[in-house]
């Protein structure tokens, strides 16, 4: 069981931070995930593209702890951890960060307490009683406040940031959180142009120290992001590859790019 | 210096500042024209009045205890109820203990109702209330403990909204059948009532009605404290985070069932103290304590007085016994009607309850100044 594994040609499974092994998860007889397997070298920035009903939210909602697969496994660091066993909480304590596909912040509650709740610490009652941010702690908060632009709005209420900010401040909530692996659910919905372009930048300057599975539908922004794109199709992977590569591959231009 | 910090914080925001200004008036003014002032004076407060007030005060620290449940961690309690009787049967059991030999039956150690039934000796879960703090660590640990325990299974489930609403009334609703039944050993139909003394002082006596006042308020006042400093905290925040997105809290690593347990056994302790102060300044304590219509009002005192904000809970409390003591004397078939009027008009054109009046006031005022043109602005246009 612990013998390294060869799959995926020399990818060694030792190595990857993530590995979904023939993952399956049906709802009411409809099979959402079909025998998925999929592996995230640590470090590595992967695009999941694929058309509605795919299964990209499903897989986001394994990985999460949100929902159980009926079959299958999902091996985390090095395949030493098993996700399936384990609930939200857990996963997130482990490193496990995930910004939802519609802004989900606390919207009663300023900018930066956003980003306190989400700063890695003690998770305990008792440590949460007795919280004072440290100076390195506090740092670290202005820091990201700066690099996702908001340190202007670090007081008011988050609820009355724009659509774009609100992305935004969730990725800067993954920052603090010190995750380890980010799944980032279409982080660039609703912005403009400009913003879209930022948000490909500030992914790949990630990417390297952390590993990141990003969901989009937008192909500018898959381009901008420069990396390696897996296609969903029916709950399992149709192809992988470069952008291009993807973007010349026959199957998937019939079952997504083409319509 | 954290201390100061917190004092600060407390006394920042107006409604706290004349929530305890008022707390403090009421200590010291309402003993002194009850105790010094001549009963012929205009200015005299009887005592049946200061006993009125002191359970106003209990009601308001009932109310602010669900405030703390329902207003900052979305758990709407049907049932809040069933800890502030559990308290004040806890508290009253030490009452009869008190009572000694001094029954109708002048048993030395039963209480006149198990000499009634013709039991032999005093069952077990009565010992150790003899002891006043005994009896004091018990009106906390027993609405604690049930709320522990219930909360545990609740939460852990993941039981929220409507559902959790209506296990909370089922639990109150069991609750009083059992206290109901002459066999559990809690005085049945009739409760627990004649008492007599509390730590050796008459109970009837004006200065310890003016005592439990005094105390009542410092619960009252202590409640309101304790609260403010939890939601203060980092944990305040994070409940705050539960309350408006509990699976995006989860997500980011916090166990929030943990979170709302603390919360929800906090509010029961809360809930069963006002419930000890209630007992003795009513004098007696019964199974109707626990019926889901008394729980229900403590929502309604709660949504009245605005929810979300604890001294709303705690005022809107006063405001509706208060109404119900006159409209129950004056015209009491009235009564309901205007309960659930005032619930109906506070939901459909106050959501934020009395206190938020202010609110709704500068709303429109600030509204006013963008609907006409200021000089600037229209000089800027033509």
């Amino acid at each position: 069981m612990n013998q390294p594994v060869l799959v995926h040609g020399e990818k060694i499974l030792n190595e990857s931070i993530l590995y979904l092994d023939g993952v399956t998860v049906s709802f009411d007889g409809f099979r959402a995930l079909n025998n998925l397997s999929i592996l995230l070298e640590h470090g590595e920035l992967r695009a999941i593209i694929g058309p509605n009903g795919a299964g990209k939210t499903t897989m986001m909602d394994i990985i999460t702890g949100k929902v159980c697969p009926d079959k299958g496994d999902v091996f985390y660091h090095n395949q030493t951890i098993n996700l399936a066993t384990l609930d939200e909480s857990e996963i997130a304590q482990l490193g496990i960060g995930r910004k939802f596909q519609k802004p989900t912040i606390f919207e009663q509650q300023s900018v930066s307490d956003n980003l306190y709740l989400a700063l890695k610490a003690n998770r305990g009652i008792w440590a949460a009683l007795s919280f004072k941010p440290s100076r390195p702690q506090q740092e670290i908060v202005e820091q990201v406040l700066e690099r996702i632009q908001l340190i202007y709005r670090q007081n008011d209420p988050a609820g009355s940031l724009s659509h774009g900010q609100k992305q935004w401040l969730e990725i800067g909530m993954l920052l603090v959180q010190d995750a380890q692996l980010l799944l980032v659910d279409e982080p660039a919905a609703g912005m403009t142009d400009a913003e879209t372009e930022q948000t490909a930048e500030l992914l790949q300057e990630i990417s390297g120290t952390k590993s990141l599975m990003v969901v989009e539908h937008d192909m500018e922004f898959v381009k901008a992001l420069d990396c390696k794109v897996s296609v969903l199709h029916e709950g399992s992977v149709l192809a992988e590859g470069t952008h291009s590569e993807v973007q010349s591959n026959a199957t998937v231009i019939e079952v997504y790019l083409g319509r | 210096m954290q201390k100061d910090s917190f004092f600060n914080t407390l006394l920042a925001d107006s409604g706290a500042r004349w929530f305890l200004g008022c707390l403090l008036a009421l200590v010291t003014l309402v003993p002194l024209l009850n105790g010094l002032v001549s009963q012929d004076s205009v200015l005299h407060i009887p005592t049946y009045a200061v006993s009125l007030m002191g359970k106003y005060l209990c009601f308001a620290l009932l109310a602010l205890s669900l405030d703390l449940v329902w207003g900052y961690c979305g758990i709407l309690s049907l049932g809040h109820g069933a800890f502030f009787a559990l308290g004040g049967y806890a508290f009253g059991m030490h009452l009869m203990r008190e009572i000694g030999e001094r029954g109708v039956y002048g048993h030395p150690v039963l209480p006149d109702f198990m000499v009634f039934l013709n039991w032999e000796n005093l069952p077990w879960y009565w010992w150790g209330f003899d002891s006043f703090i005994f009896a004091i660590l018990m009106v906390l640990l027993i609405p604690g403990l049930l709320a522990l325990v219930f909360g545990w299974f609740a939460f852990r489930s993941r039981v929220t909204g409507v559902y959790l609403s209506i296990i909370t009334q089922a639990l109150t609703y069991a609750l009083m059948l059992a206290f109901f039944l002459n066999e559990l050993g809690f005085g049945g139909n009739n409760g627990l009532t004649d008492f007599k003394d509390v730590l050796g002082i008459e109970l009837q006596s004006d200065s310890t009605r003016r005592g439990l006042f005094i105390i009542s308020a410092l619960a009252l006042a202590g409640g309101f404290v304790l609260c403010r400093w939890l939601l203060k905290t980092h944990y305040g925040k994070i409940l705050l985070a539960v309350r408006d997105a509990e699976s995006r809290s989860r997500f980011l690593g916090y166990r929030t069932e943990n979170y709302k347990l603390f919360a929800f056994v906090v509010a029961a302790m809360l809930a069963g103290l006002a419930g000890a102060l209630y007992v003795p300044q009513v004098g007696i304590i019964n199974p109707g304590e626990f019926s889901p219509l008394n729980s229900i009002e403590i929502v309604i005192w709660v949504a009245v007085g605005g929810r979300g904000t604890l001294y709303g809970a705690a005022l809107g409390a006063i405001v509706v016994n208060f109404a119900k003591t006159w409209f129950t004397g004056a015209m009491p078939e009235l009564w309901l009607f205007v309960l659930g009027g005032m619930f109906v008009v506070v939901t459909v054109s106050l959501p934020k309850g009395i206190v938020g009046i202010q609110f709704y006031r500068d709303k429109l005022f600030q509204h006013k100044p963008k609907t006409l043109p200021t000089p600037s602005s229209s000089e800027a246009s033509s």
